[in-house]
């Protein structure tokens, strides 16, 4: 098999070359420094994984990672995290890499992004909701929690919490209210109101 | 890679025009508007305000990446904090939420049926919710940590982490309303709402950072010092 590609976009010089020259024997490492025109670049070096700090996306970027993401749906997004970044932009992130984590576990990390990329190519780009998803929607917003939405669809509360974090990813809703309020904008629930 | 902040020598003009969110900020400073020229080291004076305080306040809500350094605090420095917090908090319930409760209003009157029933339902839900909030961190919090003696002694747990929520409803309600709600008939009214929902979702960010990221940070560290 080919190396994979891995694209880190980091300001930083002594992280993006120590990051690099940790990846280096196992994957293709190509590095940027910011991200201008990175929607342009991504369809140029098509990459298999994108390492991306952050707090580049905040303004003035203005860049979205839906918008990179739908420049390149195959590719897995992870977020290069060593600082303070707000909650609800890390939380957008498939994959978060942390600075501090010992070398193997970085290497295991890229390869499960690699592992996955091919596996949800259709899913990460798309921004429906699938039935499973709905169904665990509908139960998120009548209250009930991870585990009883597990026991009621017989899967496991791990598999609950990957539904949940795609569906706050899909929608851009966090909060079971904002959830409720979701399904009953959608008829998926009947309001009496 | 540091990015340039504020300084004392900062026209005050120039940050307005960096961040003109800093002109919702100022009235709750105690800074008025029309300062000209003047810089904000000369602005701080006339006001009788600490220098360090004000740009602390604006470097927070201009520069993402900013913190500031504490070490040097003194139990001033929570006081005015806490004034400041204060003095948001009225500024939330007396004028951003009945504001957006307006146009929530007249948007579920010319919306009519299901969206503008739901959408007051959780806004009302919330605005409960933001008070009691508000309410708990005046009647218990803030006088614990205003108290000199309350620094020597742990803070109870429970006040740590119980923002996130509230900002995270805010954010929902902005996707809510401007992904959802259909704007044909009412592009203007709509619009009023999102901008005055996004910049208060903003200013809460700002707000539980002040309180999450440097106030209880601050006296987590004096705790630590305790013998």
């Amino acid at each position: 098999m080919s190396s994979r590609h891995v694209l880190i976009v980091e300001p930083s010089d002594i992280i993006r070359t120590g990051l690099s020259a940790m990846l280096e024997e196992e994957f293709a490492v190509q590095t940027l420094t910011d991200v201008a025109d990175l929607q342009l670049r991504l369809q140029v070096l098509q990459p298999d994984v994108l390492l991306l700090n952050p707090t580049l996306l905040s303004a003035p970027a203005r860049l979205t990672l839906s918008v990179l993401q739908q420049s390149r749906p195959q590719m897995a997004v992870a977020a290069l995290v060593y600082q303070y970044v707000e909650p609800q932009l890390l939380q957008a992130f498939h994959w978060q890499l942390d600075i501090r984590a010992p070398r193997n576990q970085v290497l295991q990390m890229l390869r499960d992004c690699c592992a996955a990329d091919t596996a949800e190519a259709d899913e990460a780009g798309s921004y429906e909701l699938t039935d499973r998803e709905s169904e665990v929607l509908l139960l998120v917003a009548q209250g009930c929690s991870s585990k009883e939405i597990a026991d009621q669809l017989n899967i496991s509360i791990h598999t609950v919490n990957t539904h949940r974090k795609n569906i706050t990813r899909k929608t851009g809703i966090k909060s079971v209210a904002g959830l409720a309020v979701y399904a009953m904008l959608h008829g998926m629930v009947n309001c009496e109101l | 890679m540091k990015q340039q902040h504020f300084s004392p020598h900062s026209k005050m003009a120039d940050m307005v025009a960096a961040n003109y969110t800093l002109i919702l900020v100022m009235p709750r400073l105690g800074i008025p508007l029309g300062f000209g020229e003047k810089c904000v080291q000369e602005v701080c004076d006339q006001c009788a305000l600490p220098v360090d305080f004000v740009l602390m306040i604006c470097n927070v809500y201009t520069f993402d990446d900013y913190l500031p350094d504490i070490s040097g605090w003194q139990s001033e420095d929570v006081r005015r904090i806490i004034a400041y917090l204060q003095a948001s908090h009225q500024y939330y319930i007396n004028e951003r939420l009945p504001h957006i409760e307006r146009h929530l209003s007249h948007l579920a009157a010319s919306a009519g049926g299901r969206y503008g029933a739901i959408l007051k339902q959780f806004f009302a839900d919330y605005n409960r919710e933001v008070r009691d909030h508000f309410d708990c961190e005046e009647r218990e919090l803030f006088p614990l940590l205003q108290q000199s003696e309350a620094l020597h002694r742990p803070l109870p747990r429970h006040f740590a982490d119980n923002h996130s929520d509230l900002v995270d409803k805010m954010k929902d309600l902005t996707q809510i309303v401007y992904k959802y709600i259909p704007g044909e008939n009412h592009a203007e009214e709509l619009s009023e709402l999102i901008f005055a929902i996004m910049q208060l979702s903003s200013d809460l960010e700002k707000h539980a950072l002040i309180e999450e990221r440097i106030l209880l940070p601050y006296i987590a560290r004096q705790e630590r010092r305790l013998p």
